[in-house]
């Protein structure tokens, strides 16, 4: 064994073979890759029943499903998507793997802990596919599990928040992992102010989960006590009151989306620098504008309640509240466009993913202002213009993040390239796709026609055709997407160490990195983002 | 704790153990009773609108005795002290916004 040896040949604890060298691994790395492969399965699974949602939906009636199989399938997609694949996905993969290295160190704080965060994640999932067979099936209460209709019907709604519950857990346990690694376990020579952004993102976030989660734990666990014991916690009749479950779902459930696009906007952060050969606007900026985010969105929950009952007084505070997200979000997008400004770009699939979702998580970001505004904000409540702007912030944004991230550190993890002009074609379908099928949910919406219904009036027919017809192009565009990626396995040409020029630490050590991640004493730049030899070094 | 052979991170250089004598434990103890005995004794006065306030005043004493000595945050660097703080900001707000509706309503 050699120090530079990839760390798929080297076990880490070291003797272990075969399947016990993952299934036991310490190793950041491999754990990284554990996580890829458990959410990407969840994923492309969500992406299907999503389809086949707005397959019934393409026209008026029963197409191919019932309404009841409607209901627990668009349940189905929403626990799926967010519990199995937004919430973990770009934290779990992308942050178990770099955020270590990112910081010159070996692992993460608590390497057995990360294990058990993984185990925890695959019985969550395991729990939620069990209570899709067992009882009365899988529950058709919407993945915000409103009450009183869950605790009282009929399905399987006591199992379906236990596998959320454990996910929780798992999200949390990764958070406390990465907080920890971030202030013990950096190079010393490392400051604050030179830490990549991709990780300061995942610090943010970090605080979010380990915060926000306990409080969506305590929710969950309070409705299965309420289902079984009936105490009258929520219940008017006993004295509950069934807003205060739609106060602590969201106090998790909205940080919770910032759990979801602050990872991704940290990926966007390493991106555009790099392919822009130019060092990142407003640094400090996009840090603070991080830790502003973690907090200003912990603070706009009720916004999701405007139409529940609540008293004027908070639908007016929250609303104000939710204004003031806005700011810290448009600094990182003026910072990412003035990073481009005169720069020399260089336009491959990871920054050509990043400009997608710079437009699409604009869009997703303005049409939550009209959300987030009670006067509009109540006129289009519960309707698909909701369905779209959610979509186009978690898709757009977290999604998009998630693809730019998938092929920019692809030859990091795997040491071998993809086709580029296979993944640009795939990028722009997958984006067409994305606008014809969210557009015409939009306008819907503002026609009027409400979310989560099965059937509907003649004159949405054709907005909803065009949605699932832009649907399939979307999805068309994702496999052609994974496809490409898969066949890098058969053609397996080799990535360099540092195959776009990027300075931080990762691309300093080979591709795939070896298992202590840094065969020599790593170098610890005054600033993370300086091109200048980069640029030197193609000039010549 | 994972142990880093290779490298100097930053735990080396922040990394103090501050281990307490047991005078001075027993005399957080001793605190800790008496303001115990005195939660007890105050129960038995009335004070109107304060019983409640007072009762919660003792508690938020006890509890800042209790994580400043037994659980080291007095020996703590601002790290540590700020991640706390901020836990326990973030309850306050969680709770009173959710109290503010319900005034309100």
């Amino acid at each position: 064994m050699t120090a530079s040896q990839s760390f798929y040949h080297t076990p880490a604890p070291p003797g272990l073979t075969g399947v016990k060298a993952w299934l036991l691994t310490h190793d950041h790395k491999r754990l990284g890759l554990m996580y890829l492969m458990a959410i990407l399965f969840w994923f492309i699974l969500a992406i299907f029943l999503g389809l086949l949602l707005r397959t019934e939906l393409m026209s008026q009636g029963r197409t191919i499903m019932g309404p009841e199989m409607y209901n627990a399938m668009f349940t189905l997609h929403g626990v799926v998507m967010v519990f199995l694949f937004m919430i973990p996905g770009i934290p779990a993969i992308f942050g178990n793997f770099f955020l270590p290295i990112q910081l010159g160190t070996d692992d993460v704080f608590f390497p057995r802990l990360n294990l058990f965060s993984w185990y925890l994640f695959m019985l969550g999932g395991l729990v939620a596919v069990i209570s899709l067979f067992v009882g009365e099936g899988f529950p058709d209460t919407g993945w915000t599990f409103y009450v009183p209709f869950s605790i009282e019907n009929t399905a399987n709604v006591g199992l379906t928040v236990t596998a959320a519950f454990i996910l929780g857990m798992s999200s949390m346990l990764t958070g406390l992992n990465f907080v920890t690694t971030f202030h013990r376990m950096r190079d010393k020579r490392m400051g604050l102010m030179q830490i990549p952004l991709f990780t300061w993102s995942l610090y943010a976030t970090a605080w979010v989960q380990i915060l926000a989660t306990p409080v969506i734990s305590i929710t969950l666990v309070l409705v299965v006590v309420e289902r079984f014991l009936h105490i009258g916690l929520f219940d008017p009749d006993k004295g509950g009151d069934p807003l205060l479950y739609q106060h602590m779902f969201w106090m998790y459930s909205h940080p919770a989306v910032y759990i979801m696009i602050l990872p991704g906007m940290g990926v966007i952060s390493e991106i555009i620098p790099v392919f822009s050969r130019k060092s990142i606007f407003g640094y400090k900026a996009i840090v603070w504008s991080s830790m502003a985010i973690a907090i200003a969105g912990s603070l706009v929950w009720a916004h999701h309640m405007y139409t529940s009952g609540m008293s004027d007084v908070s639908v007016f505070v929250f609303s104000l509240l939710t204004f003031l997200v806005a700011i810290p979000s448009a600094v990182k997008v003026f910072s990412w466009v003035a990073t481009m400004y005169k720069g020399s770009i260089e336009l491959t699939p990871p920054l050509l993913f990043s400009l997608l979702f710079i437009y699409l998580f604009s869009v997703g970001g303005l049409t939550g202002l009209v959300l987030g505004a009670a006067g509009t904000g109540i006129h289009v409540h519960d309707t698909h213009f909701v369905v779209a702007h959610f979509h186009f912030v978690m898709f757009g944004g977290t999604g998009f993040a998630f693809f730019a991230a998938l092929h920019y550190w692809w030859p990091k993890m795997f040491g071998i390239m993809y086709n580029l002009r296979t993944a640009n074609i795939a990028a722009v379908l997958t984006a067409v796709g994305f606008v014809f099928h969210y557009i015409p949910m939009l306008i819907l919406g503002l026609q009027g026609m409400p979310r989560r219904y099965y059937d509907y009036l003649p004159q949405f027919e054709t907005g909803n055709f065009l949605a699932g017809f832009g649907a399939y192009v979307m999805v068309f565009g994702i496999v052609l997407m994974f496809v490409n990626l898969a066949m890098s396995f058969k053609k397996r040409v080799p990535a360099p160490a540092d195959p776009w020029g990027g300075t931080t630490l990762e691309w300093k050590v080979p591709s795939p990195p070896p298992v202590h991640n840094f065969p020599d004493k790593p170098e610890i730049m005054d600033f993370p983002y300086d091109f200048s030899d980069v640029v030197k070094n193609k000039r010549n | 704790m994972k142990n880093i052979p290779l490298r100097e991170n930053v735990m080396d250089q922040e990394e103090k153990h501050h281990v307490l004598s047991y005078a001075q434990l027993g005399a957080v103890l001793a605190v800790l009773l008496v303001l115990t005995g005195i939660t007890v004794g105050v129960s038995y006065v009335h004070l109107g609108f304060l019983n409640v306030p007072v009762a919660l005043a003792i508690a938020c004493t006890k509890v800042t005795f209790v994580l400043m000595f037994f659980m080291h945050l007095k020996y703590e660097g601002p790290i540590i002290v700020i991640s706390f703080l901020s836990t326990v900001a973030f309850l306050m707000i969680m709770i009173g916004f959710t109290f503010w509706d319900v005034a309100f309503r």
